[in-house]
């Protein structure tokens, strides 16, 4: 074995999968992630755990993973992460963890997500469940939003021994892990549902169908029904449009709406209820990982799919590995090419979009090269359905219903970084309402910050 | 789950229920709506408020049946649930929010049409609550799809109920009435309140902006969350882009894009479902195929 190159994971043929829902990436099996574990050198300073936003002991969870000790590595990970599986999955490890893996300096970095994902499976396979709190803490903490940041910070505290009640907005916990993410890449009864069951085990209550700031607000929840301290983590929200001529017309979706019937609704089962549009050719403008997202769900909804984006394929904000899986499944990618305008029929439906050729001229704030438009490159693409994935923006509903609450000027949370603590007494919040649109791993990195500085304050009172 | 605590058909079709959900019932005003489920993986369904009582921690929905979710909805009994029930959804109606001595000066026309004739009803009855008397036109296709004129008949100023067939009340479409009053009877509104099928509120807008009375109308588009997360529910109003479920779904009646709105009410209406519709449903057929008029 060449211990510069790593041990292979199988995948679903590109081909076949391209026509199912089924994940992609099938895991490791137990000897794989045992040969695997053997790379890991267990340098003394560890820089792959700085690299990670919840600092999973790393070289001790891989070090189990080599004595063939599964459930010893599975309560490491767990003491810092409440959604190892989930992680294992949709981390950007090779921005993170492995990027700082030392032996990723002369060959390929050990797969640290994939051994995570190994170690988190044969855990739900087997029935581990997080270790509960010994003692009981008589205060109650509300969080807001059952999406990664929420769940971190819901299982943290529950771990300590708090009276946990997560507010779900949708039918279904998990947030993005459920409406977001496809099944092929994050599989939901498999994956997400279980992992969530194994924090609501830890003693956290959930009530759905609960939209704070609309059937209460955070000041009921703290003056009338007894919480100590509120953690809001409610997500990014809003999807953003262009702007541009024609972008009513029927068949134009938000990556949100089309990924949300599909996902959370289940429109990709033949026997759902929910309807979904299947376009014959279809255009997914925007670059970033909900953009491959949507892109591969049309594909597998039988469409012939591109990637429109106005930069280079070096810019493009989506993980590697995913561009690489939608290449592999035959998704075109149209770039640096800018939609003007969405065409429509007499009767309002797209029959095509026009674009516009773009180079790249200097650098702009973001450091990217800048895309410019080429002159006189106009061209049309025949399509009947554009899907826009272009990120989104806060959802108002709670900071417009709470007093003291302050946004910047992107409407984003105004939160001390150390901390989370927002500028209202008692209240915390992290994930995507605080950044704008970011990870899973982020999120619950400011779920987890925001778990400890609650704890502290609530231990002062 | 949401217990159903009271069911009555209020005409053929069109179903009135009274559901257990006391954190909707506590803070939901006029003018918003709840989401429904009737079963695990089922649809999402908005539907408007009709009425609530705090007390009881009870809220009052009136549905029609326009298709196989809302027909399975139709078969729910006294005693039976709802999986879901989120709400309250959206913003309140601007006079929520109004001075009430200002209020009261001014004189409100609220024009009901069809199903439209529930969340009016919860309209005027906190405006008569806080001592406001507005008239109330309602406007149905016959006189068996009249709902509601008793409950609201006590709580309107004046009341006017019409049918386009003229089997009940007056003869001829709202907008008719809304001209006759103004024009004939000598009426003056200062606010007009227009809901019901899009094609109703967008000639019921036309008319009122030939007679210069600012009005307010309550759209129901395609949605999802509800919460402003899908974009799905995206209205031009006036050349702003719009998203119903968090910025509505009250709208100046005078500034919406009705065309641009119908049209997008028609998405997930295949011409193969408009055809099994129809033959499925036959005489009962009211609606949701995008071609009949029913549902407009």
């Amino acid at each position: 074995m060449d211990v510069l190159k790593r041990v292979p994971i199988s995948e679903q043929d590109a081909k076949i999968r391209a026509t199912n829902f089924e994940e992609v990436c099938l895991g490791y099996t137990l000897e794989e992630a045992m040969l695997e574990a053997e790379r890991c050198i267990n340098c003394k300073n560890a820089p792959c755990r700085n690299g990670c936003p919840v600092s999973i002991d790393i070289p001790a969870f891989i070090q189990k993973v080599k004595a063939g000790d599964i459930e010893s590595a599975y309560h490491i990970i767990n003491e810092s992460s409440a959604l190892p599986s989930v992680c294992g999955r949709v981390c950007p490890q090779e921005t993170q963890c492995e990027e700082r893996c030392i032996r990723g300096i002369k060959g390929e970095p050990v797969s640290i997500g994939k051994l995570e994902r190994f170690v988190a499976d044969w855990a739900l396979e087997h029935g581990i469940k997080p270790e509960k709190a010994k003692n009981k803490i008589d205060k109650k903490v509300a969080v807001i939003g059952c999406g990664p940041a929420g769940i971190t910070c819901a299982g943290d505290l529950a771990k300590l021994g708090y009276d946990v009640t997560i507010f779900e907005a949708l039918h279904e916990p998990g947030g993005v892990l459920v409406y977001g993410i496809p099944e092929f890449r994050l599989p939901k009864e498999k994956v997400v549902r279980k992992e969530i069951d194994n924090v609501l085990s830890l003693g956290v209550k959930i009530e759905t169908d609960v939209v704070i700031g609309k059937a209460t607000t955070i000041d009921e929840l703290l003056e009338e029904e007894g919480f100590d301290a509120v953690f809001i983590g409610s997500g990014a929200g809003l999807p953003k449009f262009m702007g541009i001529p024609g972008e009513q017309s029927n068949g134009v979706f938000s990556a949100n709406e089309y990924l949300t019937r599909s996902n959370l609704m289940k429109a990709f089962k033949e026997d759902s209820t929910t309807p979904i549009m299947r376009g014959k050719r279809v255009a997914v403008v925007g670059g970033g990982n909900v953009a491959m997202d949507a892109a591969r769900t049309a594909l597998r909804l039988g469409a012939e799919t591109h990637i429109v984006y106005r930069r280079s394929e070096e810019e493009l904000p989506a993980r590697v590995e995913e561009v690489h899986h939608a290449k592999e499944e035959g998704i075109i990618f149209d770039l640096l090419t800018n939609p003007i305008e969405i065409l429509a029929d007499e009767n309002g439906w797209v029959k095509g979009m026009k674009c516009i050729k773009m180079e790249l001229g200097e650098p702009d704030a973001s450091g990217r090269r800048k895309p410019v438009e080429v002159t006189g490159s106009e061209f049309v693409m025949d399509l009947d359905m554009v899907i826009m994935s272009l990120g989104t923006s806060p959802n108002p509903l709670i900071s417009s219903t709470t007093k003291g609450l302050e946004t910047n000027r992107y409407k984003c949370l105004v939160v001390d970084e150390e901390t989370g603590k927002t500028t209202k007494d008692k209240v915390y919040a992290g994930g995507d309402a605080v950044t704008g649109a970011a990870t899973v791993i982020l999120a619950m990195g400011a779920g987890k910050t925001a778990a400890k500085a609650m704890h502290e304050y609530l231990s002062s009172l | 789950m949401y217990q159903i605590t009271k069911t009555e058909e209020l005409a053929t079709n069109i179903y009135y229920m009274e559901v257990k959900a006391k954190r909707v019932a506590k803070s939901c005003e006029p003018g918003q709506f709840v989401i429904v489920r009737t079963s695990k993986d089922g649809e999402r369904i908005p539907l408007t408020i009709c009425d609530y009582d705090r007390e009881n921690g009870t809220v009052s929905i009136v549905f029609q049946i326009v298709g196989g979710a809302t027909q399975f909805m139709s078969t729910l009994k006294e005693g039976d649930h709802f999986v879901d029930f989120v709400g309250p959804l959206g913003c309140a109606s601007e006079f929520v929010h109004e001075d009430i001595e200002e209020l009261k000066k001014k004189k409100i026309l609220f024009v009901a049409g069809g199903v439209g004739t529930a969340p009016v009803y919860p309209q005027v009855k906190w405006l008569k609550q806080h001592g406001v008397e507005a008239d109330v036109i309602v406007g149905a296709k016959t006189k068996d799809l009249v709902i509601l004129e008793d409950k609201m008949k006590a709580i309107a100023g004046n009341l006017y109920v019409t049918t386009d067939d003229g089997s009940y009340g007056r003869h001829g479409l709202v907008t008719q009435v809304i001209k006759d009053l103004v024009e004939k009877e000598g009426k003056k509104y200062d606010l007009c309140v227009a809901i019901g099928p899009m094609i109703m509120m967008k000639f019921a807008a036309m008319t009122t902006k030939e007679l210069q009375i600012p009005t307010i109308v309550s759209l129901n588009p395609i949605m999802v969350d509800g919460t402003g997360m899908c974009g799905a529910c995206r209205v031009t109003v006036g050349n702003e882009v719009k998203f119903a479920c968090v910025d509505g779904p009250e709208f100046d009646g005078h500034l919406v894009d009705f065309d641009q709105a119908m049209k997008r009410q028609q998405i997930y209406k295949t011409i193969e479902g408009r055809e099994m519709l129809k033959v499925q449903e036959g005489d009962k057929h009211h609606g949701g195929c995008g071609q009949c008029g029913g549902d407009e």
